[in-house]
């Protein structure tokens, strides 16, 4: 488990860094916090030719409010999230779904950019962007790119960045009067990517929804925002509409098989978590129970 | 929390004012390790030292056409590239049978895999470079050309006929099969209730913090082999090391400094550990191996991957009339050697219901070949599988019957006074307290208001169960296990301890040290015996040129064996000092003592003369002494237990859990044992052997599964996909201590590296079935996965 020799270059501005990348290409890599990118190489899953480190690009730091805007660097890392005040006032699901990132030493190294340009179908920060309608921030040879997080993630490890763009930023709405958040995530052991889970972004006036982003993750091959939301908003929400929202939910969703569970499973799972956002965003204990069986 | 049982008569030699024996004292070599100076082997730096890759089968069966290696041989920094047909001519191969073992068979296996790999990751070629990354490098340059044949991977199809034979010079599939048929099955059936189940068993690994590690240094000017590797048994790997290598025993030397942990996985003989060695004959130079993770996963050995039909025969009155099993295993396509992949199915028939009085058990056990790694032992051998069958069998019969699962117990376990006595397996039990344990555990977990507490959460939708399961642990095993085989494998174990001429204790002892606290164990019972201080006991373990013959660390013998060992020679030496202090001083020994480094009178505690003014004498002024006197202040004493084959122990387990029935997740709250182990020498190394053997138990009943496809690839080998218990699924684990000390020695330690691992899976899957009870759901495999879980519940 040794990775195969590579170059390396620290980049020393955004602008170098997006000069190294245009002129290797797809050859090279880009270094952020380093958690998928390194196990990959030293398991040679991965042998890029160089890796550019944008570690050291301060402009890529730093958690900012512009107007209604949470603007979150690149190279914030995990451990920043949990921590930040702006981000507990203003998009508190960053701050629960890291909680579920890994282990402290995995959340001291691993950046928001790093998670969002990998990719992963089972991570939460992805999930957590499209609940938010966060905007990715990129920069390349062309100048700036702002992508819809709705837009960004495109398949396994895919998203709409080019080889060479460089992850800049996110933008997120500050939230705003009666906004409410879910995070919940089943993982047979704290840490371990999901095997299903939700980060979901609602408003919620007078017991009902008037606004709900449901981010599933760990469900196909990319995070999905569910269409089955759209049933439960501006409705009144009984056991039997939670019912028709789960069966939406079901055939919208396109899980993979794995080790930890059949497609069968994860679509159930994500009709438990449904019921049960439903029932805390509303506080409505009943509505977990769901229909009997 | 500990009850004691003590042996009758007056104050033993343990009993002494400043004894060490049943103290929380902290490890000796704590600071060292903490402070990073550990050594390794992983650490390990010789002059011309070159490092090893394997290149290993990506088929589970697969005939070899070629290795075209010419390029990879031109590359920067690689030494060389040898095929299992070259190494050939250094290292003969070997058969891992045991007589004892009546009809076990197996196949030749070699170093490195001649003309046919048989599992994915059995080497086919070494890559021996400068560095190991110039070796994968190199690696990636090697083609070879595979026929792939057809992998043998379900254990249930393996014995049918239509099945293709792994190795046809063997006739079949199967490796070793056996009956036992005690009292009177059949009869006792009649008038009984009868429940049956399958119980199923994941394979799963010991997964150690270091990997095995192997540096081989032939040198040739010497003509000697210096083997510096993590082993569990550095005699062992001596013997046989020699044995292929064509060697004499003296040729070789096995020095084993520290070790990150073995669980059972470095007590074996490993064909690349073998490949390395004769590498470094080959190549005469050392040799260093270190295998990663990925290779760890498909190489260490696998264990437990049994299905076993279980039956029980209860009467209403909750009398168990019956056990019978019908155990099946997959062991790979080689029997492990020298120790064979037989034991633990031989174990389990040996083990199942043998806490209870039942006196009419039958069993069938058949171990068969497949194309995945090797299965062999791994911490608590068989146990973990005997127990959950009997345990789960017991709480079946009492769910039948509709009585509480402790009563059945109670009505069952072998009472306390019964001892001497023997099972139906024929295994000798010498001293036991399963109903002491049973009390002490009821008592420490509050069972009534916990089943009150179940109760009532039941009412409001939460899922919580209780599950309990008593076993009995094989211990301190003497020739029985492995010699009487034919397996050059010591029962024995012995310690030299010597006096140095400032009064300290150098001592020299064949069992070793992989983090459970040998060193220390042994340390406190030298300094105890001898009435010296432990800062001034110096502990060698692990070379088999300067330590005395013996065994090593498994089989939970190190304490009890190689305990005994130290007292026994700690107490000669200690008359030894006393005679000469007699003389010197003008008294009698009998009026001497030794206590806190200095002769004392006995009667008053007088201080008389301290040890390293002894020592002084003895060394450097022995014209003063009397004539005549020729002082030894060196004394050697060995240790087997002969009487009994094993010192059996004993125990329970509870665990108190949350089942959530919508997404088949299971919540450890707690987990409750009582085990008795004879004198406990540290109570606070006891315990963390008890908890950390719980906590492998426990990643069997929940996690812990190596996943084949039926191509007989495994799909998760790295720590993403294979799941270790993590602490923050672990509950907290509450220790118990019941003492009924072994007579067969002075020092009455009976082991206790084992008991953890041999009941929790067994209390888990009670518990797991307990709190899904209103569901009428019954699991009996493990590991319990939400998707096992949710798949019983019929909610996919």
């Amino acid at each position: 488990m040794k990775a195969a020799a590579f170059a390396y270059a620290r980049a020393t501005s955004v602008v170098n860094a997006l000069e190294l990348l245009a002129a290797h290409g797809d050859k090279a890599k880009v270094l952020s916090g380093g958690q998928s990118l390194m196990p990959a190489m030293n398991l040679r899953l991965l042998s890029p030719d160089i890796l550019v480190d944008i570690g050291g690009l301060a402009e890529l730091r730093g958690i900012a409010v512009r107007g209604d805007v949470l603007v979150v660097g690149a190279l914030t890392r995990h451990v920043d999230l949990l921590g930040s005040p702006e981000i507990a006032l203003h998009a508190p699901l960053l701050r629960d779904a890291v909680a579920h990132v890994a282990h402290p030493a995995i959340r001291n190294r691993g950046t928001i950019g790093g998670s969002l340009a990998h990719a992963d179908p089972a991570s939460e920060l992805p999930a957590c962007v499209l609940a938010l309608d966060a905007t990715i921030v990129v920069r390349g040879p062309a100048g700036e790119r702002r992508i819809a997080a709705t837009e960004f993630f495109k398949g396994i490890y895919e998203t709409a960045l080019s080889p060479d763009e460089l992850l800049v930023a996110v933008e997120v709405p500050v939230a705003g009067q009666g906004v409410a958040f879910f995070f919940q995530e089943y993982a047979r052991r704290h840490g371990d990517y999901a095997i299903v889970g939700l980060a979901a972004c609602a408003v919620v006036a007078a017991g009902s929804f008037s606004d709900l982003r449901l981010g599933f993750f760990a469900v196909g091959d990319r995070p999905v925002l569910a269409a089955a939301a759209g049933k439960l908003i501006n409705a009144s929400v009984t056991p039997a509409l939670l019912a028709e929202a789960t069966a939406a939910l079901a055939d919208e969703l396109d899980p993979q098989e794995d080790q930890q569970a059949t497609a069968a499973m994860r679509r159930h799972l994500a009709a438990v978590l449904l019921r049960r956002c439903a029932a805390a965003l509303l506080a409505r204990p009943e509505l977990e129970k769901g229909a009997t069986r | 929390m500990t009850v004691t049982r003590p042996l009758a008569g007056t104050l033993s030699v343990l009993d002494r004012p400043n004894s060490y024996i049943g103290k929380t004292v902290p490890r000796p070599n704590l600071d060292r390790l903490l402070q990073g100076r550990g050594q390794y082997v992983s650490d390990l730096e010789l002059p011309r030292m070159a490092h090893v890759v394997f290149l290993r089968s990506p088929y589970a069966h697969a005939k070899i056409v070629a290795i075209d290696a010419d390029v990879a041989k031109r590359m920067s920094g690689v030494i060389a590239i040898v095929t299992g047909r070259e190494l050939e001519a250094v290292i003969t191969p070997w058969v891992g049978v045991l007589s004892h073992l009546k009809g076990l068979k197996s196949a030749p296996q070699h170093a490195i895999a001649v003309d046919r790999a048989c599992w994915q990751g059995e080497a086919v070629a070494a890559i021996v470079a400068t560095s190991r990354a110039a070796a994968e490098d190199a690696m990636e340059h090697i083609s070879a050309d595979y026929e792939e044949l057809e992998a043998i991977t379900d254990m249930r199809t393996a014995l049918d006929p239509a099945t293709h034979v792994i190795h046809p010079s063997l006739g079949d599939n199967l490796a070793f099969e056996r009956t036992l048929n005690a009292g009177d099955v059949d009869r006792a059936l009649l008038g009984s209730e009868v429940v049956e189940a399958d119980f199923v068993f994941g394979r799963h690994t010991g997964v150690t913090l270091e990997p095995r590690a192997v540096v081989a240094d032939w040198n040739a000017a010497e003509a000697r082999l210096t083997i510096y590797q993590g082993t569990q048994a550095p005699h062992m790997v001596q013997n046989i090391a020699a044995l292929h290598l064509g060697l004499r025993e003296a040729q070789v030397r096995v020095i084993c400094k520290d070790v990150g942990g073995s669980f059972g996985i470095k007590v074996h003989i490993y064909a690349d550990e073998m490949a390395t060695y004769a590498l470094s004959k080959l190549l005469r130079r050392p040799i260093k191996f270190v295998a990663d993770r990925v290779e760890s996963f498909n190489t260490d050995i696998h264990a437990r991957d049994h299905r076993c039909r279980g039956r029980i025969g209860v009467r209403p009155d909750g009398t168990i009339t019956v056990f019978e099993i019908d155990d099946l295993t997959g062991i790979g396509p080689y029997s492990m050697y020298p120790r064979t992949s037989a034991i633990e199915a031989n174990q389990v028939v040996n083990l199942v219901g043998g806490p209870y009085v039942t006196p009419n058990y039958r069993a069938r056990a058949r171990v068969v070949f497949q194309n995945k790694n090797v299965m062999c032992q791994y911490r608590a051998v068989g146990h973990p599988i005997a127990c959950s069958v009997t345990e789960g069998l017991v709480d079946l019969a009492a769910a039948k019957i509709g009585m509480d699962p402790v009563e059945i117990r109670r009505r069952n376990l072998i009472a306390d006074d019964a001892y001497p006595c023997a099972s139906p397996s024929g295994m000798k039990f010498e001293q036991l307290s399963h109903h002491a344990s049973l009390a002490k555990l009821l008592q420490m977990m509050d069972y009534d208001a916990l089943r009150a507490e179940q109760a009532a959460l039941r009412a409001r939708n939460v899922h919580r169960g209780i599950g309990i399961a008593s076993f009995i642990e094989v211990t301190n095993p003497s020739a029985a296990f492995y010699g009487v085989g034919g397996a050059k494998i010591s029962s024995q174990d012995g310690v030299a301890v010597r006096l140095d001429a400032q009064g300290s204790v150098i001592c020299q002892t064949s069992i070793t040290e992989q983090g459970q606290g040998s060193e220390s164990s042994t340390a406190q019972i030298v300094g105890s015996v001898l009435g010296v201080s432990m800062d001034r006991v110096r502990v060698t373990l692990g070379d088999t040129d300067n330590t005395p013959y013996g065994g090593g660390t498994w089989a939970s013998r190190g304490a009890g064996i190689g305990g005994e060992a130290a007292l026994q020679a700690a107490k000669a030496l200690r008359q030894n000092i006393l005679d000469l202090a007699a003389a010197i001083l003008q008294s009698t020994p009998a009026e001497l003592d030794i206590v806190n480094n200095s002769i004392i009178n006995a009667g008053d505690g007088a201080p008389r003369m301290e040890l390293n003014e002894l020592a002084r004498i003895v060394y450097f002024r022995p014209d003063t002494l009397p004539p005549g006197i020729q002082p030894e202040l060196m004394a050697t004493r060995h240790f087997v237990p002969r009487q009994y084959p094993f010192a059996f122990t004993n125990g329970i387990q509870a665990s108190w859990l949350e089942v959530d029935p919508e997404t088949g997740l299971v919540t450890l709250l707690k987990h409750w044992v009582v085990e008795d182990c004879g004198t406990i020498i540290n109570p606070q190394l006891v315990d963390e052997q008890i908890r950390g053997g719980v906590v492998q138990g426990l990643g069997a009943a929940l996690f812990e599964k190596c996943v084949y496809d039926e191509r007989g690839q495994l799909t998760n080998a790295n720590m993403a996909d294979y799941l270790v218990p993590m602490s923050g699924e672990m509950p907290d684990i509450d220790i118990g201590h019941v003492v009924s000390p072994t007579r067969e020695s002075e020092l009455g330690a009976k082991g206790a590296g084992e008991a953890g691992t041999a009941g929790a899976a067994a209390a888990v899957a009670n518990a797991v079935n307990d709190a899904l009870r209103p569901f009428g759901t019954i699991i009996t495999e493990i590991p319990l996965t939400p998707q096992v879980i949710l798949t019983a519940l019929g909610r996919i």
